[in-house]
């Protein structure tokens, strides 16, 4: 990173600027409404939980958890379920606009983690995480960044159809059985969230870390002086 | 690496004054180039990123220009910004509860049935909850109990609970699933609400049957629901009467419905066309959703 942040520094004084079109609009659309929605879903979802914080009986109920209401959206059960079942279509909506999107121009390709990414990803953590040296990296995203993009996808697709069985158990209760029935459904449903909150963390240092022409890059698309040019 | 593709630049004349000689080179800034350039993201030109995506060379005025643009195609995400305003967020919360209700509703098969169980599934019945939003007992008297049936149908007036015991009755273990997150398989039997409809002869394109209940709770559920086969006016439960705290002597019970809709201890209900803006239900008055289907 020294080396190409020395090599940048002339170019900033020009008056001519390198720019990469590094993000479609449709990716980047997507991907702020669904931050949005992600940030209302799981704040609604915690104040669903602590209706009833247990994924045993009603009788005898055991609470696992007690969830603090400022981490929560709604400020009750019905309001946070209102949020819940507004913003499940923004949620739902922006992850397969962004999944089409990007089965539809091969560009998945690029990010979906795949088994020859494996190996890749214990030098890239380590250079991240334990100041290891940094891998050499010929690819759009490397392997960290596509496990972490792909678990997202995972989760996503995992918390919508564990989602559809809580809320429509009736009419989907087929999909129940692969997940273990209707109980487990509320488990993973539960995991996926956490999933996510793992994810969030790790997401947003990475944001700081790589600064602001790259923040900016999936706000406009373009990216001034990309770092591969470096 | 900026020189290996000089192919990709192109000089224009009227250059920025500010700019320093040895920067001219700009990109076309045309619209036809600009949409060209982002549609050839697929195919990797030479002066791409490892990802494919076009580099361009321009001034910092048209850099702005070009950002501005693609700023303007994040609007939606503004508009979900309208939540963040206090004098919009209930109304928008209540469309959206309202167009979840809309496609539930669509989803909804009068004759696709939900799941039933064994008997073995059955939780015991020391373990199926007592809920109520008041009193767990109103205190009916059980002897001069009547139901009152009243509005779009042919036979109006008082109905004893041995006209409906004298319907068909059904027996079925469907899962009881409350709004809060815990559910419980149960054993229900009762009349087929559809057939107590018939002897009533209730007009069943109406759309509604609106409820009453001796605790002061009251409801409202579709006509598609109830004329779902397992939707029962429900007078058994574990093969005993209802009792007290489950609502007796009469209740609905609708396995594709929440737990809230299953009004107890019936009182009067009454086939209608149109809902009582705020007799809606006693929950969904508060804000839970009317449609309520599993």
């Amino acid at each position: 990173m020294a080396t190409s942040a020395a090599a940048i520094e002339p170019k900033e004084t020009t008056a001519a600027i390198t720019v990469s079109y590094e993000h479609p609009w449709i990716v980047r659309l997507a991907h702020w409404l669904n931050a949005v929605a992600l940030v209302v879903m799981i704040g609604s979802g915690l104040r669903i939980f602590r209706a009833f914080p247990s994924f045993g009986p009603k009788i005898p109920q055991e609470d696992l958890v007690h969830i603090p209401g400022q981490f929560t959206i709604g400020g009750w059960l019905g309001g946070a379920l209102q949020w819940h079942f507004t913003f499940m279509w923004i949620f739902v909506g922006s992850g397969l606009m962004y999944v089409i999107y990007q089965l539809a121009t091969g560009h998945w390709r690029q990010v979906l983690f795949m088994p020859r990414d494996i190996k890749g990803v214990w030098p890239m953590a380590r250079h991240y995480f334990l100041f290891g040296p940094k891998p050499a990296v010929d690819a759009a995203y490397n392997p960290l960044q596509k496990l972490a993009y792909t678990s997202t996808i995972f989760f996503g697709v995992a918390s919508t159809l564990t989602g559809l069985v809580l809320y429509k158990p009736a009419q989907f209760w087929w999909l129940a059985w692969p997940m273990g029935g209707f109980h487990f459904a509320r488990i993973w449903h539960f995991a996926a969230m956490c999933g996510f909150v793992a994810f969030i963390p790790g997401h947003l240092i990475m944001v700081v870390l790589h600064g602001w022409n790259n923040f900016y890059s999936m706000v406009t698309g373009w990216k001034r002086d990309p770092e591969y040019l470096g | 690496m900026a020189d290996d593709h000089p192919e990709e630049r192109q000089r224009v004349g009227g250059s920025d004054p500010e700019q320093e000689p040895q920067a001219q080179r700009q990109a076309q800034s045309s619209e036809e180039q600009d949409s060209a350039q982002q549609e050839e993201v697929d195919a990797p030109l030479p002066s791409s990123g490892p990802a494919g995506e076009p580099i361009r060379i321009v001034s910092p005025i048209e850099s702005k220009r070009m950002n501005r643009r693609e700023l303007l195609k994040l609007v939606p995400v503004l508009a979900v910004g309208a939540f963040a305003i206090s004098k919009f967020r209930q109304p928008l919360l209540d469309e959206g509860l309202h167009f979840s209700d809309w496609a539930s509703g669509k989803l909804f098969g009068r004759h696709r049935l939900a799941q039933t169980f064994s008997n073995g599934d059955v939780v015991a019945f020391e373990r199926f909850p007592y809920n109520f939003y008041d009193v767990a007992d109103p205190g009916v008297d059980l002897e001069k109990w009547t139901l009152t049936v009243q509005g779009l149908v042919q036979r109006p007036g008082e109905y004893k609970l041995e006209q409906i015991q004298a319907l068909p009755k059904i027996v079925q273990n469907t899962r009881h699933v409350c709004v809060e997150g815990w559910d419980v398989i149960g054993n229900f039997g009762g009349a087929r609400a559809s057939d107590f409809l018939r002897l009533i002869g209730a007009d069943t394109s109406a759309r509604f049957l609106e409820t009453t209940c001796a605790d002061g709770y009251y409801e409202s559920i579709d006509m598609e629901t109830m004329l779902h086969p397992q939707t029962l006016f429900c007078y058994e439960m574990y093969g005993k009467p209802l009792d007290r705290g489950h609502g007796a002597p009469l209740r609905l019970q609708m396995p594709t419905k929440l737990g809230y809709k299953q009004a107890k201890y019936l009182d009067s209900i009454r086939v209608t066309n149109v809902l009582q803006p705020d007799k809606r239900g006693y929950w969904e008055d508060q804000g839970y959703s009317w449609y309520g289907g599993l």
